[in-house]
C-alpha cells in the first residue's frame, strides 16, 4: 500500500469550547494555514458518535493522520485511542479555557490561543509518523541469573515456573550463598516465636530437578553484550573454557560481603578469639547443633554461659569510619541468635545491647517471643570490648540509666551484629583507573558488560546497585538488567525472596517487550526509537555519553551505535546532538521544531507578546493541567508544548523561537540534585546545563538572558506553576517585547 | 450492564492503590488480560493521599502519573471502580468470582466539565482528604482520579439535587437509574490487594483524638499539608484554624502494643521524621517538632535520613511512651505527659497540634473475605501458596513501606502468571 499521508482535524465543541471559542473559525484554520485533507467539528466528540466518526474517517476515508482538538491529552485517553494511525491532541480545554477569564476583553486573545494550538497540532502531525517498532528485536526467552544463594535460586526457580529457561552462573563451587552457612533463619510465618530452618537444601534440589535450568559452578560472567532479547553473555568457567549463551534479559543477585571485622578492635577484635561477628556464630551454632552439643567459646572450648549482641557494630556509623547504613536484618538475626542459647539452656545469660532495635512487621512478635524467653534487651552504647583471659568486659553506655560507666563482665562469647556491603562490582561513576576498593584491592566486575558507559550497574549510594525511586523499585539504569537481593540494599532472606520473585517478573517482561520491539518502564508499550541520519553524525560523542542508560555505543570507526532494546525513548540523545540528527518517528526535532514556528506571532506594536513553555510531561503538564482544573488563569501569551523530558529540549528549538519573534522561552522540568525526581535521571539536570550555554547565543542575538528561563516545578504545583507563568509575562512586560520580531 | 471478558488465563487483581495498580500493570505489560477492582470511585489508594514520600521527599502523583498513563494505553486491563469482590470459587487456574459493582449515577460519557457539580449545592464529607473537610455531593473524587469522572454521592439520589446535576449535564452523563449489579467472572489466577487501613485512633483512649480538636492522626497531617488539601497545604490546626508551628508527634499510636496491634507498622518512624520537614517547611525557623518515640526504625538505607532529622535543631526527640493528653481549654493547645526514659525525667510538654503516628492495620481485618484465601491472627494475608492462585499483594500482606509493597506487588503479577502461563500451556 502506498504510504499516502491523509490528515484530518477534529474540533469538539463539548465542555464549553464551543460557547467560548469560535470552532468554525478553528476549522478555519485547520484548513487553511494547518492545510489538512479534512476537518470536522463535532458537539461531543469523546462520546459514542463521535469516537465512532473518527473511526469511520480511518475506514472508510483513508485518514492516516488524526489532530483531536479537544481536551488535555491526558484526559480521554481510551476514548481517543486508534493505534492503526498518528494521533496528536491539542488542548484546548484545560490549555485555553479552563486557564482564561470567561469575559468580553479576554475573548479575542483566548481565541488567539485556540487557533495557534489547531495550527501547532496540524504542524506536529505533519511532521509525524506511526512508530514501527523496534527493526533489531531480539527473541532470546533465556534469563541469565548471576548468583546462586537464596536470591539467585528464587529467581531461578520463579521463572523456571512461569516457562522461561534459566542460566545460572555462581562463582563458587555450590549453590546457596550465606544463607547455607546459617544454622537457622529467622521465622516466615506465624507464630514468629522460634527460628526455623532455612529450606537452603531444598531450593538446590529443586534446581537440579529444573530441567530448564543450567546451572554453571564455579563460573564467571566474562561478557555482556547486546540487548535485551539478544544478550550475548561469555560464561568462564574454572577450566579457563567460555561459553556463549543467548539470553534475554539478566538478573544480578549477587549478594553482600560481611564487613570487614578486623576494623572494629575497640570492639575486641583481633584480641579476642571470643569476639566473633553474626557469621562467626552461625558456624558455632551449626558445629555445635553437628556434635549435639552446648555453643562453645572459641578460646578454650568451654560452653557458653553468658553471652553479649552488640548491634550495629560498625554500622550506623555518622562519623564516616564505618558503614553509615543499618543492615536491617541484624535486630532479629540478634534475637534469633539469642534464642539459639536459650532454647538449649534458659539459664544461659543473653543481653542484646542496642541503641534502636529495629523489628519491623511481625518481627514485633519475635522480639517478643525473646522477651518472654528472658533474652535481656538494654538500650546502651558500647564503647570497648576488653579481652582478659578466656573472658570480656563489654563496656557501654547505658542510655536508659545515662550511666557512662556501665559494663558486663564474665562474658564467654560476644557477638558483633556487623553490616552487608553489596557485592556490585565495578563503580562506573569511578575514574576507570581507580578500580579499586579502599584496601588496593582489584575491583572485579560481575557483568563485564561491553557498554560504553562500563562494565556494571551503576551504583546509586554506598555501594548498592538500588533503584532511586520509590514508586518503580526496578526502575532500573539498564534495561534488561534487575538487580535483586542484598546488593541493592540491605535486607533479610524473605525480603531478599520476595526482590527476587519482583525482579523476575521484571525481567521475563523485559523478554516480552524486547521480542515485539516495544520500551520497557516508563514509556512502556512506545514502539517509537532513536532514528539516525549517520551521514549527518560529526561523532562528537555526546549521545553516547549524555544517554541515562547506556544504550548508545561506539563503533569502530566512533559514530554511535544505537542499541534500541535499551533505549528508553526519553529523547535525551534528541536533545544532546547539535546537528540534530537524532529523532523518534512520532517525536522528534522537527515535530516540536514545525509547531513553534506555527505559532503566529504578532508584529512588535501588536503588544501581544509570545511566550514558548516547554513542559514535562510527567510533571509540569499534569501540574498545568490540574491547576486548568481548578481554574486558575495564567497568561494568554503562553503556548505550552509537552516533551518527553526536558533532556529531549534540543537547543535550536530555543534559539528558533527567539528568532522567530518569540519574546521568551521557559523551560519546566523536574527537580535535580542527589534527590532528583527526574525518571530519565538528569533530563532537567541536562536542560539546565545546556540553557546555561546559550546565553552567548542570546548576546549575539542582542536578547536579555531573561529571554530563556528553566524551572524546577513539581507535580503539586497547582498554585505555583501558573504564578510562574504569570510573573515570567509581566517580566516579559517589563524587558519588553521583542527587537526579532518580524525579521 | 458492565460487560467484561474475562477467562481463566485472565488474572484478577482486587484493589487499585499502588500495590494493585502494579501488580495489574506488571502483568499486562507482560502481555496478560487483567481485570482490575477497586472499591473506591478512582484508583490511587491511599499513596495518593500522601503529600511527599520519604525519603526523597517527592510526590506520590508524580508516580501514580506514570501509572496512570502505563495503564490508559494499556487495552488488556480492564478497571471497574466501585467494585468488591464477595465471593471465589473454583481452583487455581478456573476460578469464578463474584463481584458487587455500586452505582456511580454518572456513566462513561463524563467529560468532567464540572456542571453537575456546579449545580448542585448540598455538600457531604470529603472522604479523600479523611473528612476534614466538604464536597459537593456531585464530585470528582481528587484531581488525579481516574477514571476523570464525577461521582454522584448516593445520599442525593431521589432528592431535587439529584435531578439538579442530571438537568446540568449536556453529555447525558448523570443516569439516576443506575442499579446495583453483580458480576460473576471467570478468573485463572488472583492477587488480592486491598492494603491498609489507618489504626481507629478512637480506641487508644488516653489520648484523646475523639475529644480533643488538636489531636490528629498522621495520615490527616498528610492532607493538611498538601496543596491539594482542606487546608490548601498550609498546616492550619483544627480547633481555631491557628498555624502549628509547635507540633508533638506521637510513634506507635496503636502499633507494637498488644492492647491494640501487635506488630511494628515500619513507616511511621519514617514518615514522622518525614513530616517534621513539612513542619519545618511551612513554619520556618520558628517551628519546633517533637517526637515522642520507642526506637527509631529508619531501617536499612533510610539511616541518613534519620541523621539529618536529628542533626536539625528544630526537632527534639523524646524517648517515651506518651503516658495521656490533656486539653488546655484556653488555649485549645494539648499539654503530654509521660517520662523521659533516658534519664527518667517526667514532663508536661504544652503543642499546638499533636500527630499521632497510627498504625497499619490490615484492610481485610473484619471483611468478609474468601476462604481461598489466608490470613494470619493480624488480618495480614499470605503471600504465596503452594496449591491455590490467590496471592496476598503489598500492605494486605505486612506492614511495608511503598517500595517493599511494590516490590511485592511485582512478585505476586508472576506468582499470577505462573498460574496462567500453566493453564495455557494444558490448553495448548
Amino acid at each position: 500500500m502506498a504510504e499516502e499521508k491523509k490528515v484530518a482535524a477534529y474540533i469538539c465543541q463539548g465542555c464549553g469550547i464551543g460557547e467560548r471559542l469560535d470552532t468554525a473559525n478553528l476549522a478555519k484554520v485547520a484548513q487553511k494555514e494547518g492545510r489538512v485533507n479534512l476537518v470536522r467539528e463535532h458537539a461531543i466528540l469523546c462520546n459514542a458518535e463521535g469516537v465512532k466518526m473518527i473511526r469511520d474517517d480511518i475506514a472508510n476515508e483513508g485518514v492516516t493522520h488524526v489532530a483531536v482538538v479537544a481536551c488535555s491529552r491526558r484526559a480521554k485517553t481510551e476514548a481517543f485511542s486508534f493505534p492503526e494511525v498518528a494521533l496528536a491532541r491539542a488542548n484546548i480545554r484545560e490549555g485555553v479555557i479552563w486557564v482564561r477569564p470567561d469575559t468580553d476583553e479576554a475573548r479575542e486573545t483566548t481565541q488567539e490561543m485556540a487557533d495557534d494550538y489547531v495550527r501547532m497540532v496540524c504542524a506536529e502531525l505533519k511532521a509525524m509518523k506511526l512508530p514501527a517498532g523496534n527493526p533489531d528485536a531480539g527473541h532470546s526467552r533465556t534469563l541469565l541469573v548471576v548468583g546462586g544463594g537464596v536470591s539467585g535460586m528464587t529467581s531461578a526457580l520463579a521463572a523456571s515456573q512461569a516457562g522461561y529457561s534459566v542460566v545460572l552462573v555462581e562463582k563458587t563451587g555450590q549453590l546457596g550463598g550465606w544463607a547455607a552457612n546459617l544454622h537457622k533463619r529467622m521465622p516466615a510465618h506465624e507464630p514468629f516465636k522460634d527460628p526455623q530452618d532455612t529450606g537452603v537444601s531444598d531450593m538446590i534440589e529443586a534446581i537440579a530437578a529444573a530441567s530448564d535450568i543450567k546451572v554453571y559452578l564455579n563460573a564467571t560472567v566474562a561478557q555482556t553484550s547486546g540487548a535485551p532479547g539478544r544478550f550475548k553473555v561469555s560464561i568462564a568457567t574454572e577450566s579457563g573454557a567460555t561459553t556463549e549463551e543467548d539470553i534475554g534479559a539478566i538478573v544480578q543477585a549477587t549478594g553482600f560481603s560481611l564487613y570487614d571485622a578486623s576494623k572494629l578492635s575497640d570492639l575486641g577484635v583481633g584480641s579476642s578469639a571470643n569476639v566473633v561477628d553474626q557469621a562467626g556464630l552461625e558456624k558455632l551454632a551449626k558445629a555445635a547443633a553437628a556434635a549435639n552439643a552446648p555453643i562453645r567459646r572459641p578460646s578454650d572450648g568451654a560452653p557458653v554461659k553468658n553471652v553479649v549482641f552488640v548491634q550495629c557494630a560498625g554500622q550506623r556509623d555518622a562519623s564516616g569510619t564505618h558503614l553509615p547504613y543499618c543492615s536491617g536484618h541484624c535486630c532479629n538475626t540478634s534475637i534469633k541468635q539469642a534464642m539459639y542459647f536459650k532454647d538449649a539452656n534458659p539459664e544461659i545469660d543473653t543481653t542484646v545491647i542496642f541503641t534502636d532495635l529495629r523489628t519491623p512487621g511481625n518481627g514485633e512478635d519475635f522480639y517478643r517471643s525473646a522477651q518472654r524467653k528472658e533474652v535481656t534487651f538494654t538500650k546502651g552504647r558500647v564503647s570497648r570490648v576488653e579481652a582478659t583471659g578466656n573472658t570480656c568486659k563489654v563496656n557501654f553506655h547505658d542510655l536508659i540509666l545515662d550511666d557512662q560507666n556501665a559494663s558486663i563482665a564474665d562474658v564467654d562469647l560476644v557477638v558483633l551484629a556487623t553490616g552487608q556491603v553489596p557485592n556490585s562490582g565495578v563503580n562506573i561513576d569511578l575514574p576507570a583507573e581507580a578500580g579499586a576498593d579502599e584496601e588496593g584491592q582489584k575491583v572485579v566486575s560481575i557483568l563485564n558488560l561491553s557498554y560504553r558507559q562500563g562494565k556494571d550497574l551503576p551504583q546509586l549510594k554506598w555501594g548498592f546497585t538500588d533503584s532511586h525511586f520509590i514508586c518503580f523499585p526496578y526502575e532500573t539504569r539498564r534495561t534488561g538488567i534487575y538487580a535483586c537481593g542484598p546488593v541493592r540494599r540491605p535486607m533479610d532472606i524473605v525480603q531478599a525472596m520476595e526482590d527476587a520473585t519482583g525482579a523476575t517478573m521484571k525481567a521475563i517482561q523485559a523478554i516480552e517487550n524486547a521480542a515485539l520491539g516495544r520500551a520497557a518502564h516508563p514509556r512502556a508499550g512506545d514502539l517509537s526509537f532513536p532514528r539516525v541520519r549517520i551521514e549527518g553524525c560529526t561523532q562528537c560523542k555526546r549521545c553516547t555519553v549524555e544517554c541515562p542508560f547506556g544504550a548508545i555505543d561506539e563503533d569502530e570507526k566512533r559514530y554511535p551505535v544505537f542499541n534500541e532494546g535499551r533505549c528508553r525513548r526519553c529523547g535525551t540523545c534528541m536533545g544532546a546532538c547539535p546537528v540534530r540528527v537524532i529523532s523518534f518517528e512520532n517525536y522528534s526535532v522537527d515535530t516540536v521544531g514545525q509547531q513553534i514556528k506555527a505559532v503566529d506571532v504578532p508584529d512588535e506594536f501588536s503588544e501581544k507578546p509570545r511566550i514558548l513553555l516547554l513542559a514535562c510531561e510527567n510533571d509540569a503538564y499534569p501540574a498545568l493541567d490540574m491547576a486548568a482544573l481548578n481554574r486558575i488563569q495564567s497568561s494568554a501569551f503562553v503556548r505550552a508544548v509537552p516533551v518527553r523530558c526536558l533532556g529531549s529540549v534540543n537547543t535550536i528549538w530555543v534559539t528558533d523561537a527567539l528568532n522567530s519573534g518569540y519574546d521568551g522561552v521557559m523551560l519546566m522540568g523536574c527537580k535535580h540534585g542527589d534527590d532528583y525526581q527526574c525518571h530519565f535521571v538528569k533530563g532537567s539536570e541536562l536542560a539546565t546545563y545546556r540553557m546555561s550555554k546559550i546565553d552567548d547565543t542570546l548576546k549575539q542575538l542582542g536578547l536579555e538572558p531573561e529571554r530563556v528561563a528553566t524551572y524546577e516545578v513539581a507535580i503539586t504545583d497547582i498554585e505555583r506553576v501558573p504564578q510562574l507563568i504569570n510573573d515570567y509575562a509581566a517580566k516579559i512586560e517589563e524587558i519588553g517585547l521583542s527587537p526579532m520580531k518580524g525579521f | 450492564m458492565t460487560e467484561i471478558v474475562a477467562t481463566n488465563q485472565t488474572i484478577l487483581v482486587v484493589g487499585g492503590g499502588i500495590s494493585g495498580m502494579t501488580a495489574a500493570l506488571e502483568a499486562a505489560e507482560c502481555g496478560k488480560q487483567v481485570v482490575l477492582v477497586e472499591k473506591e470511585a478512582s484508583l490511587g489508594g491511599r499513596v495518593s493521599q500522601l503529600y511527599r514520600y520519604f525519603p526523597k521527599l517527592c510526590h506520590p502523583t508524580c508516580g501514580l502519573e506514570i501509572n496512570l498513563r502505563r495503564l490508559k494505553s494499556n487495552p488488556r486491563i480492564r478497571v471497574v471502580t466501585l467494585a468488591e469482590v464477595t465471593g471465589l470459587t473454583g481452583k487455581a487456574g478456573d476460578y469464578t468470582a463474584t463481584v458487587r459493582v455500586s452505582p456511580r449515577y454518572v456513566n462513561e460519557n463524563c467529560t468532567a466539565c464540572g456542571a453537575c457539580g456546579d449545580a448542585v449545592s448540598s455538600e457531604v464529607a470529603n472522604t479523600f482528604n479523611y473528612s476534614l473537610n466538604k464536597s459537593k455531593a456531585a464530585y470528582l473524587p481528587h484531581a488525579m482520579a481516574f477514571p476523570q469522572r464525577y461521582v454522584l454521592d448516593p445520599s442525593i439520589i431521589g432528592t431535587a439535587e439529584a435531578e439538579k446535576a442530571k438537568a446540568a449535564c449536556k453529555y447525558d452523563a448523570v443516569d439516576l437509574g443506575m442499579q446495583e449489579e453483580t458480576l460473576s467472572l471467570k478468573v485463572g489466577a488472583v492477587v488480592w490487594a486491598t492494603g491498609w487501613k489507618p489504626y481507629d485512633a478512637n480506641r487508644i483512649q488516653p489520648y484523646g483524638y475523639d475529644r480533643f480538636a488538636n489531636v490528629i492522626t498522621s495520615v490527616e497531617f498528610e492532607r493538611l499539608a498538601d496543596p491539594h488539601g482542606p487546608t490548601g497545604g498550609k498546616l492550619l490546626r483544627p480547633s481555631d484554624g491557628k498555624e502549628a508551628k509547635n507540633v508533638a508527634f506521637i510513634q506507635c499510636a496503636g502499633s507494637r502494643d498488644e492492647n491494640h496491634l501487635r506488630h511494628c507498622s515500619r513507616i511511621c518512624c519514617m514518615a514522622s521524621l518525614k513530616q517534621t520537614n513539612y513542619v519545618r517547611e511551612k513554619g520556618g525557623e520558628n517551628a519546633r517538632s517533637t517526637v515522642y518515640y520507642i526506637d527509631i526504625r529508619a531501617i536499612d538505607r533510610f539511616e541518613d535520613f534519620y541523621q539529618k532529622v536529628l542533626a536539625d535543631p528544630q526537632v527534639k526527640f523524646v524517648k517515651s511512651k506518651v503516658a495521656k493528653i490533656v486539653e488546655d481549654a484556653k488555649t485549645g493547645d494539648v499539654v503530654l505527659h509521660g517520662v523521659d526514659t533516658e534519664g527518667y525525667h517526667r514532663y508536661a510538654n504544652a503543642h499546638d497540634l499533636c500527630v499521632l503516628a497510627v498504625g497499619m492495620e490490615p484492610s481485610v481485618k473484619g471483611m468478609d473475605i474468601p476462604a481461598e484465601i489466608i490470613a494470619d491472627s493480624s488480618g495480614f494475608l499470605e503471600i504465596n501458596s503452594a496449591t491455590a492462585g490467590v496471592f496476598g499483594a503489598g500492605c494486605a500482606t505486612n506492614a511495608l513501606d511503598v517500595n517493599r509493597a511494590v516490590q511485592g506487588a511485582t512478585a505476586a503479577a508472576l506468582r499470577a502468571i505462573q498460574v496462567v502461563n500453566r493453564v495455557a500451556r494444558a490448553e495448548g
